[in-house]
């Protein structure tokens, strides 16, 4: 839902990032508005995993450049949690194993860190359970999966309802989907994307990280933005998701081979 | 009866000298704790003074004690071990008990406090599981402050008894633990021991677990956390002197500070151990760059049809495990903390009910 008056939730501005001293990110600009769904798209290597890393706070990347503005604040001078707990999300690519910690224990911690930034009361043990079992329908869960450590023993597709269902709880004003549709057969896909489309709403807003048009077949953007190099280098609407599906990215390389020229 | 004085030195008193590190046992474990202290007798009362024993279980008296007391240290070939013969120096307070045949006892509580008043409490526990008895034990051995706690357990599993002994030994960093838990096995027997030991200056266990002719299940979980300048050896040593016996052991370390733990697991088969099953795992997690881990499998094997697996781990807390939980809003030290308990947890829920309500390392896992 594209509205120019809606308030910009997040603002990227010539971010450039490097991890190992290798540069990755040279300056990337994109600005989501509340309502809104955006998809970057790119090759492997374009750095989209990258930018996605990089707005979470993940420790193995190097600012060495740009800003990125959240809801007016500075979000590169805030650590991880403080930034998942004001309201920014990241859905892995890869979710992590964590053997010996429960599901449940997990998804209550994060909750409550999430609820008391945001004033509300820490919920006991009951009144999560009773909060878990509803969200759980948003991804169609067995419960069966809060009792077991988290994501240990997932199937792909367990792991992506399950970062969905932390989706649901923490309720976030920017999720950013890291290649959420990899490794989902078709009906897990449908599953996920539908627990995406049911949480969007017009203050919130969403950056979805995919290869592959078939995501945004389930779920529609407002602006697609095409990822090489390390910055975007076209930005349109759904149209642009549907080209590259029809022409690939072979297009990229003459467009970066003339910006190398001029 | 307790003694009222001690020897003044602890080569006195164990009539020989202190284990050094020219010694191969002792090569990773000064035992500089334990000789910082001067020996002193107990003289906190009598440690069984509350004892109450559950249904099933009955004394030994003391003419059956002396009669039994020993023989298993003796079978399993430490009762010639400093630690033990210390032990048997220092007046130990003795409870030996028995599981009658085929009865199933209730759970067993038995906790030993060494106090802060840099005394030697010595404790020597005689366990008699007859055939299809069954038996659980909570122990707890601890110290608030300067302390020693000499402790020697002997088991005796006769055939088809299940023995789930569970030892939590909290202790100080002024504290010293010398612990020798000799079990002796026959067929058809199962052993399922959990040891957590955290905190002590010094703390060295000695499991040992002789399957007499096989055919038997042993089940050992391990998990010792040193910090500060702390020092936690685990020298276990299981023998399998007949066929068909089974072993499925983890020990797990957790080494923070200037910690040092050192693991030794033997496992010995010999010619007449054919189509054993045993499996060691040893995996320890360094929390810093003092700590120091020192692991050693031991495996000596004569027999041919045997399967026999050992595996040792180091790691670091990950970053990306980290890196998600944070990604969650939980703060990093409580992130690295939840990590810490899901690491050790599957050595915890193995602890007896009673066992785990003490907490082992709640100090370690729940303060900030």
């Amino acid at each position: 839902m594209i509205r120019p008056d809606a308030p910009v939730l997040l603002e990227v501005r010539d971010l450039r990032a490097s991890v190992e001293d290798q540069p990755i990110l040279h300056g990337v600009n994109l600005t989501i508005r509340a309502g809104e769904i955006h998809a970057v798209m790119g090759r492997n290597g374009s750095g989209k995993s990258t930018l996605s890393k990089v707005l979470a706070g993940h420790p193995a990347y190097t600012v060495t450049g740009g800003t990125v503005t959240y809801q007016g604040q500075n979000l590169l001078e805030l650590d991880p949690e403080q930034r998942a707990r004001i309201g920014l999300f990241l859905g892995f690519q890869y979710p992590v194993e964590i053997p010996g910690v429960s599901n449940l224990e997990f998804l209550r911690v994060a909750t409550n860190a999430r609820r008391q930034q945001g004033g509300a009361a820490e919920l006991d043990t009951f009144a999560f359970e009773d909060l878990v079992r509803e969200r759980l329908a948003v991804v169609q869960m067995d419960p069966a999966f809060l009792e077991r450590s988290v994501n240990e023993g997932f199937s792909g597709g367990e792991k992506k309802r399950n970062e969905i269902l932390q989706m649901a709880l923490l309720e976030p004003v920017v999720a950013i989907l890291d290649e959420t549709d990899s490794g989902l057969d078709i009906d897990a896909l449908r599953i996920v994307a539908g627990g995406v489309n049911q949480l969007a709403s017009p203050d919130n807003a969403t950056l979805l990280i995919t290869h592959y048009q078939r995501l945004l077949d389930l779920i529609t953007p407002d602006h697609v933005h095409v990822m090489a190099a390390g910055r975007i280098l076209r930005s349109g609407g759904p149209e642009l998701a549907h080209e590259l599906e029809r022409i690939g990215y072979d297009w990229v390389d003459q467009e970066l081979a003339l910006a190398e020229v001029g | 009866m307790v003694a009222t004085t001690l020897a003044h030195t602890w080569e006195d008193l164990a009539g020989g000298p202190v284990p050094s590190r020219r010694m191969e046992d002792w090569r990773f474990t000064d035992l500089a704790v334990l000789t910082a202290i001067e020996p002193r007798p107990w003289s906190g009362g009598d440690p069984l003074a509350s004892l109450q024993l559950p249904a099933g279980v009955s004394r030994l008296t003391d003419a059956e004690l002396d009669v039994v007391a020993g023989q298993t240290l003796a079978h399993t070939g430490c009762d010639g071990h400093w630690p033990v013969r210390l032990n048997a120096h220092a007046s130990p307070v003795r409870l030996g008990l028995r599981v009658a045949a085929h009865t199933a006892s209730q759970p067993l509580a038995l906790q030993f406090d060494a106090g802060d008043q840099g005394e030697l409490l010595a404790v020597h526990l005689v366990l008699q599981l007859e055939p299809g008895a069954s038996l659980q034990v909570a122990q707890r051995v601890s110290s608030t402050g300067v302390g020693v706690v000499s402790l020697v357990c002997e088991a005796t599993l006769a055939a088809d008894a299940r023995l789930d002994w569970g030892l939590v030994a909290q202790g100080q960093t002024d504290a010293a633990l010398l612990g020798h838990l000799a079990v002796v096995q026959a067929p058809g027997s199962a052993l399922n021991l959990t040891a957590v030991s955290a905190g002590w200056g010094l703390s060295r266990l000695e499991p040992r677990v002789f399957q007499a002719a096989g055919a038997a299940h042993t089940r050992l979980r391990g998990l010792q956390w040193v910090d500060d300048h702390q020092l936690a050896d685990t020298h276990s040593l299981v023998r399998f002197e007949g066929p068909d016996g089974q072993l499925d052991q983890l020990h797990k370390t957790v080494a923070a500070g200037a910690g040092r733990s050192v693991f030794n697991g033997a496992v010995q088969v010999p010619q007449a151990a054919q189509r054993t099953d045993a499996a060691q795992l040893s995996r320890s997690l360094l929390l810093s760059d003092r700590a120091r881990v020192d692991t050693k499998p031991e495996l000596e094997i004569v027999a041919d049809d045997v399967k026999c697996a050992h595996g040792a781990t180091l790691s670091r807390l990950q970053q990306e495990e980290l890196f998600y939980l944070q990604s969650r809003g939980i703060a990093a030290d409580q992130a690295a903390r939840l990590l810490l308990a899901g690491y050790c947890q599957d050595v915890l829920r193995e602890l007896p009910a009673a066992a785990a309500g003490w907490q082992p390392l709640a100090k370690q896992l729940l303060e900030p």
